[in-house]
């Protein structure tokens, strides 16, 4: 278990010295959660029933759903990132390695994690001064629940990158093809509750709904929302789920 | 260091089951350097790919470093170091970044990581490049960077894919001064494939032909020339003097071609030590009547072994296949 950590370890240190060594990437990371927030967020406030939010700023409900969207975008789109590798090569080095297969996948996960605390700190402190309540020990429980959520979308990521890597296109068609549908299905961007009977009943199925649901729980402040329970659970099954296929993959990726 | 046992691999490719690795048996001891020497698509890559634990065999057995590939794969991969044909380095990523972290990868800390990467890259001739993107390197600056990253936690067995293949002569011998020196300085173990006939030739002490998914021969590269190929000696004599020479040349050589020119004709055998055998050749000659106008000794290379072994030419697959 010691040296699963320190693998984790060393793969996200190698991952994150792209983002350190190039800091405009952070800089540019923080502008387009802002630019939704700050575009999309009146719309939103316009056209959404003000009983749904129960007299709180319309940020209470939009905020929580641009950190759940950022973390979607980031971890779904990371397999991009080891296709180029599997092409180049270096992925066949990382693999004759003794990491633990597992390790490789989490910390390419924690990659794409570690500035969503950044980003989500930035909005949070933005949307203030605009009425958003904070509640920080709830904000931070939210964050691990994404945290959870998001290690097994990046290990889905990488899998599907490993599967497409003799078609490369392939990679961008299935996750633009699958994103858009969990995006607003989820009840993200608008609330599911506007929508007819069969769009609801569809986000039920989808896993994104419950974390939104629970994000939207924690951040008004509350912990006794029974979606959190639900959401825990879509959590540790992504992420149990992401990580068997992605293992599976890894494992077959050199054939 | 290495043992394997009917060592297969198939690959299924639109139902066409491609027998890549036909049950190979290797052995090799420890400080050896051996060569795998063959055409593109012989098999060699994937053997070494199995050995590497980079490919599951189809079947069999291999050991390689006192583990078993199948059994203790993680075992087998902390003991050995792979340098494949790809870049090793990620293009995004800085030279002294991915030396350091890859050190962390085998369980090395921080520091040694670090005193370790500085170490190799100033061996290496990296040192100005420590900051710079991969991606901006050149072509043989990327392969040292490769071999620095195969060689951060010291392995006592190397494996190597196709190493020298688009290197200039220069950065090829650049290569071998390094893994000489490697050999001389840590008794480190090598396993190469090569198609260059000159590379197992001059540095590999034995040398693994395979063709087809098996091994077809394993000896030194002297030994495999002196038993499969043997020296040629071609001399030319007046087109008159055909049978006589010829008849001479009988006594000893074997495999006689001749070759007919205008007045000119000459006539090639193959013989044991050509270069000893040549003078008594020549008095021979002389002794009944037949005036030599020109004599040469030709020594073998690997690609007449191949030649002799599968009736192709290595030098000329190779060379489509490029």
């Amino acid at each position: 278990m010691s040296t699963m950590v320190a693998d984790t370890r060393a793969v996200f240190q190698r991952e994150m010295s792209l983002v350190l060594r190039d800091p405009f990437s952070v800089i540019f990371s923080l502008v387009q959660p802002l630019v939704f927030l700050g575009l999309f967020g009146p719309l939103l406030a316009g056209s959404v029933d003000p009983a749904v939010l129960n007299g709180a700023s319309p940020l209470q409900w939009f905020l929580p759903g641009v950190i759940v969207m950022i973390c979607l975008f980031g971890t779904s789109a990371t397999g991009s990132n080891l296709l180029f590798e599997i092409m180049t090569g270096s992925y066949e080095r990382v693999l004759a390695s003794p990491l633990h297969r597992s390790a490789i996948l989490i910390g390419k996960a924690f990659k794409e994690l570690a500035p969503l605390i950044v980003q989500a700190a930035l909005v949070v402190v933005v949307s203030i001064p605009f009425g958003f309540k904070l509640y920080p020990v709830h904000v931070l429980a939210g964050l691990l629940l994404l945290g959870v959520f998001g290690v097994g979308m990046g290990a889905f990521s990488n899998a599907l990158a490993i599967a497409a890597r003799k078609r490369e296109w392939m990679f961008w068609a299935v996750q633009q093809s699958l994103l858009f549908p969990l995006l607003i299905l989820s009840g993200m961007m608008l609330p599911l509750e506007a929508g007819p009977r069969w769009i609801q009943v569809l986000g039920m199925f989808n896993p994104l709904t419950y974390i939104v649901d629970a994000e939207r729980a924690l951040f008004s402040g509350s912990f006794s929302d029974p979606a959190i329970g639900w959401a825990v659970l879509a959590a540790v099954l992504t992420c149990a789920a992401g990580l068997w296929v992605g293992v599976k993959q890894v494992a077959r990726s050199t054939t | 260091m290495i043992h394997t046992e009917r060592l297969t691999r198939h690959f299924v490719s639109k139902k066409e089951t491609i027998e890549a690795v036909k049950g190979v048996d290797i052995d090799v001891a420890a400080g050896e350097l051996v060569a795998f020497l063959g055409p593109n698509g012989a098999g060699k890559s994937t053997t070494l790919r199995m050995l590497t634990t980079l490919l599951p065999p189809t079947s069999g057995k291999a050991w390689v470093a006192e583990a078993s590939i199948t059994d203790e794969p993680a075992v087998v991969r902390s003991r050995i170091g792979y340098i494949g044909q790809g870049d090793g380095a990620g293009h995004s990523f800085r030279v002294m970044d991915e030396l350091v972290t890859q050190g962390r990868f085998y369980g090395m800390n921080s520091s040694d990581s670090h005193a370790r990467a500085q170490e190799l890259t100033k061996s290496l001739d990296l040192t100005s490049l420590e900051k710079r993107r991969v991606s901006t390197l050149s072509g043989g600056q990327r392969r040292r960077l490769d071999i620095a990253l195969g060689l951060m936690h010291r392995p006592g067995l190397l494996f190597l894919d196709e190493p020298s293949t688009g290197m200039d002569p220069h950065n090829r011998a650049n290569l071998w001064e390094h893994i000489n020196r490697l050999r001389e300085r840590q008794e480190t173990t090598i396993v190469l494939t090569t198609h260059y006939l000159e590379e197992a030739d001059f540095h590999a002490e034995r040398v693994l032909v395979i063709d087809h998914g098996e091994i077809i021969a394993n000896d030194t590269a002297a030994n495999l020339k002196a038993t499969l190929a043997g020296d040629r000696i071609v001399v030319t004599v007046d087109g008159n003097d055909l049978a006589a020479a010829s008849a001479v040349v009988a006594t000893r050589g074997s495999d006689l071609t001749t070759s007919n020119g205008s007045r000119e004709v000459t006539i090639a055998g193959r013989f044991d030590q050509g270069t000893r055998t040549l003078p008594w050749l020549l008095r021979e000659l002389d002794h009944v009547g037949v005036a030599v106008r020109a004599a040469d000794v030709r020594v073998p290379t690997l690609d007449d072994v191949f030649l002799s072994l599968t009736g192709r030419s290595l030098r000329e697959e190779s060379e489509v296949a490029a």
